[in-house]
């Protein structure tokens, strides 16, 4: 518990930086009064507008001002849309999660079973090709591969639309697009796409995970204990190599939630990611605050999901835990 | 790890060590070797370098001189002849530029961004990183905590947040890959001085009086090196595709340094209407020069790790 | 007809070095409630025979020849599904080191009842009752709260307790221990061997004890085979091995155990170490760090009359070679 409350606070320290670099950043370089205000204004209307957006006051009194509206959930409302900023970003948060979700599932169901595999019959043809597979996959730049997946499964062959999202249903009451058959349609290619790279990485560490244990005295008692082939490796080696995978998994989560940026941009998928690119473009200051905000804030979660998940597979985790 | 690696490990402690000693560079090189996959790999980065600093003088045309262009070319499909009777080997883009020209151009610009950010992030890291092993105390904290911070996010995040403060430019995107890079470098030269200070041959330069910053670089350093080469090569190749993914976002690059990742982007809208060649063909070249470089890599990391050599 | 019957079996690894030869033409057999103990030094076989008895030979090694015959039945070359019925259910084996045996990820019933409901048709409960019992009768203080433990909550000793339960579980007729006793202290060595004497007896069970310490197998095992190299050299009943030592690697094995009588006296030693396996002397194999050794040693040698030595009979007594 001490733990937990440790990292709380830790967590919190540091979105209290982050804040603070990325305001100072943003207003030291770009000047949204370009931007928003209309070249062709009078210097009386311009007045009126830098005043109303804050844009007059000194610089820590912005942030001061900006850190107190932070704190009672207003990050300011967006200069392009004239909407809250945080509104703006929660609306769209639902797609690129389960964009992510998606992404992972995939990454995860195809990952272990090939790097599982890759690693029991190591030196074979069929292990070679899943690792030549995952080198490939790994290399490839993930903007080119959408523009290729497009290319070939949405303009040669058609099965895929080419971008949005699809149809939205409502399950045990979550509404996203992967509770219809239309939404499914839609969100295949970017899943893939955001999945691969993670995907070469799941295989690659499943596959010396594997290697690792299946040398392991533990896993020769196994055998003299006369158990099945599939009760070793489902229950003995799964069970061992799926620590280092989780870590992956549950810190890749907020690595899939930032490069969805490129994936969210290509299929024009409407996500946190797209937004935060079109904000960036036009220095829609507010925005890109509170985006950063909110993804410091995701990550922080995940990193204590994490730390739970592994005691729940790490039995000797469990024990420092109590010790502590 | 490598797909190469298939000597069976497993006799390894029945079978005698006596190998006669032989010179460490002849050993790796020797090692390199056996493997054709890396070699491959070696061969192919080496021609597309080459390719990329001959580029003026191989190129059909200098993509880039207005007035070797010609809007009649504009969207030649690859192998046709364009208005000025010249062959579009690769095709052309919008603006009737010889994509296999662009395509040498480009790759120039994203080499340069790649080794230039790559170095430079590479001599702060390790600086850090050393400064931080050696000094150990209050120093190592303060080094560390940033890094650990730095890492907690994802490259291309950091980077975004960067570009949406600096704007865009080819400055610029050295300086967030920089920013991006170094700590990664920081940290394995940490851990890798760490694991080499405690040995005999520091404790006798400490026993002979050398000064701390003779030990750190005459020392320290040559020994951290293997392991800070090979990390060096793959972050080239993540360099490289994360400019190329910045310039394709728009934040990267500007329009007059037209990188791979501008080509690709150039050609996004045309895949929609089928003129796949203005996106495709530079996606390829990045990727074999990325899959080059990795090749490479991971041989070295196989040979320059006695521990993995069956 | 013995229990377990080994004949000539050759056990070799094809490595990228070349074949190595990891047991080359060994022969013993072992009847129920007999303890045989197999002893040599490291890379001498005796571990890679225990587990080509088990089929667990991975690749590259492979039995190449001899006959390895189970009650009976021949089994060396059986099909993996069925020397998988006799592995945990009929044969067991015991592992050196008892941190590594056991998965560190699974609770002490889950490795248990497994363990039996691989074999036997019996309900969860029986199979949980039945593992409780045995972890009991290995010595195990509270099993009831125990079974509900991670093995990283046990100390070695208590650990090794558990894999001589696991082994124990179904009753087996043959039970291999690969070194069960090296990693751990002597107080409890001699524990565990009390313990393995006691449960062979009750069960007849027929046991393979292989070791590289001889000092443990006296007073513990029936019979003795020395391996050396891939080969057995010697075999005899304990005591007569330990009185009377034959073949000269034997004699150097015994004389460089402490012991009471040779007090004051600088411990012998073997001089050298052991053949390189790719690379083996032609003849007698011991010969290069033998005290005994002449013109005919470089013939290859035979094991006559139960020791592999062509001079064995006209070597002096060791007890007047103490003297």
């Amino acid at each position: 518990m001490v733990f937990v409350i440790r990292r709380l606070l830790q967590a919190l320290f540091l979105g209290l930086v982050m804040s603070a670099l990325v305001f100072a950043g943003i207003f030291a370089v770009g000047n949204p009064v370009d931007i928003l205000i209309d070249p062709d204004a009078t210097q009386a209307e311009r007045a009126r507008l830098i005043a109303q957006l804050g844009l007059d006051r000194p610089f820590h009194e912005q942030y001061f001002i900006f850190l107190g509206n932070l704190l009672q959930g207003d990050f300011g409302n967006s200069f392009v849309y004239n909407r809250p900023a945080l509104t703006l970003i929660l609306e769209r948060m639902p797609a690129t999660l389960e964009l992510a979700f998606a992404a992972i599932v995939i990454a995860v169901v195809l990952g272990i079973p090939l790097g599982v595999y890759a690693g029991l019959r190591h030196g074979t043809p069929g292990s070679q090709a899943v690792m030549a597979g995952s080198i490939l996959g790994f290399s490839v730049p993930n903007f080119w591969q959408a523009i290729m997946l497009i290319m070939v499964f949405s303009v040669m062959l058609g099965w895929f639309p080419v971008s949005g999202r699809g149809e939205v249903g409502t399950f045990l009451g979550i509404r996203s697009s992967l509770f219809t058959l239309n939404g499914l349609h839609h969100i295949a290619l970017p899943a893939i796409n955001l999945a691969i790279g993670h995907l070469a990485l799941v295989i690659r560490l499943a596959r010396s995970g594997t290697r690792e244990v299946q040398a392991q005295d533990f896993i020769r008692f196994a055998r003299a204990k006369g158990l099945s082939e599939p009760r070793i490796v489902l229950v003995h080696l799964l069970r061992n190599i799926l620590i280092p995978i989780v870590t992956l998994v549950g810190m890749s989560f907020g690595g899939l939630i930032a490069f969805a940026v490129v994936t969210e941009t290509i299929f024009a998928w409407p996500g946190m990611g797209k937004l935060i690119i079109d904000s960036i473009r036009m220095l829609d200051r507010p925005v890109v605050v509170a985006y950063l905000i909110v993804i410091v804030v995701i990550f922080i979660i995940l990193n204590l999901l994490v730390d739970l998940l592994y005691s729940l597979i790490d039995p000797r985790i469990r024990l420092d835990e109590a010790r502590q | 790890m490598s797909v190469t690696d298939t000597q069976p490990p497993a006799a390894a402690p029945l079978i005698p060590r006596a190998q006669p000693p032989e010179r460490p560079a002849a050993r790796i090189i020797r090692d390199f070797a056996r493997s054709p996959l890396a070699l491959f790999g070696l061969a192919l980065l080496l021609v597309i370098v080459l390719a990329a600093l001959l580029a003026p003088w191989i190129t059909p045309q200098n993509p880039y001189d207005l007035r070797s262009l010609s809007i009649m070319d504009s969207r030649l499909a690859p192998g046709e002849v364009g208005f000025s009777g010249v062959s579009f080997w690769l095709g052309s883009d919008g603006q009737g530029r010889d994509m296999f020209s662009a395509i040498l151009y480009g790759l120039r610009i994203s080499l340069m961004v790649g080794l230039i950010a790559c170095t430079s992030a590479l001599l702060i890291g390790l600086t850090l990183g050393l400064v931080a092993a050696y000094f150990g105390g209050r120093t190592d904290t303060v080094i560390m905590r940033l890094v650990d911070l730095h890492l907690s996010f994802p490259p291309i995040l950091v980077a975004l947040i960067l570009l949406a403060i600096l704007g865009r430019g080819l400055e610029n995107i050295i300086v967030a890959l920089i920013i991006v890079q170094w700590a990664t470098f920081a940290r394995m030269a940490r851990a890798t001085a760490l694991s080499e200070r405690g040995r005999e041959y520091v404790e006798a330069a400490q026993s002979l009086g050398l000064s701390r910053i003779r030990i750190l670089f005459g020392h320290l350093l040559p020994n951290c090196l293997p392991p800070l080469m090979v990390l060096y090569t793959v972050e080239i190749a993540s360099a490289i595709a994360l400019e190329a993914t910045l310039s394709f976002l728009g934040v990267g690059l500007p329009a007059t340094q037209p990188s791979l990742g501008l080509l690709i982007s150039n050609g996004f809208q045309f895949v929609l209407s089928g003129q796949y060649w203005i996106s495709v063909f530079p996606g390829i070249a990045l990727l074999l020069l990325i899959v080059a470089i990795n090749l490479v890599g991971d041989r070295l990391r196989d040979v320059l790790n006695p521990r993995n050599i069956t | 007809m013995s229990l377990l019957q080994i004949d000539n079996l050759q056990t070799h690894f094809f490595t990228s070095a070349g074949v190595v030869k990891a047991v080359d033409g060994v022969s013993y057999a072992v009847d129920r409630g007999e303890v045989l103990a197999v002893v040599g030094e490291s890379g001498s076989g005796k571990s890679v025979t225990g587990l080509s008895v088990m089929g667990l030979i991975d690749a590259p090694g492979r039995v190449v020849g001899g006959a390895i015959r189970f009650d009976g039945r021949e089994i060396a070359g059986l099909p993996n599904a069925e020397m998988r019925k006799l592995r945990g259910a009929r044969i067991a084996m015991i592992f050196q080191d008892p941190m590594m045996t056991l998965n560190p990820v699974l609770r002490i019933d889950t490795q248990m009842v497994e363990t039996i409901l691989a074999h036997r048709a019996m309900s969860r409960s029986e199979a949980w009752a039945l593992s409780r019992d045995t972890l009991g009768r290995v010595g195990i203080p509270s099993p009831d709260e125990r079974m509900r433990a991670y093995p990283h909550q046990f100390s070695g000793g208590m650990r090794q307790r558990v894999a001589i339960a696991i082994a124990l579980l179904n009753k087996p007729d043959l039970i291999i221990a690969d070194e069960p006793t090296t990693a751990l202290d002597v107080t409890i060595q001699a524990q565990i061997l009390h313990l393995m004497q006691g449960l062979v007896e009750e069960e007849r069970t027929a046991l393979v004890w292989i070791t590289h310490d001889l000092s443990v197998v006296a007073g513990f095992a029936d019979r003795v085979a020395v391996m050396y190299a891939g080969e057995i050299v010697e075999e005899a009943r304990t005591d007569d091995l330990i009185a009377a030592p034959r073949h000269p690697y034997t004699r150097g094995l015994i004389g460089s155990v402490p012991s009471r009588n040779l007090r004051g006296r600088r411990l012998a030693q073997i001089p050298g170490g052991a053949p390189p396996a790719l690379n083996r002397p032609e003849g007698c194999r011991f010969a290069p760090r033998c005290a005994f050794c002449t013109e005919g040693c470089e013939r290859p040698q035979e094991l006559r009359d139960k020791v592999r030595c062509w001079r064995a009979a006209e070597l002096p007594e060791y007890a007047e070679a103490l003297a």
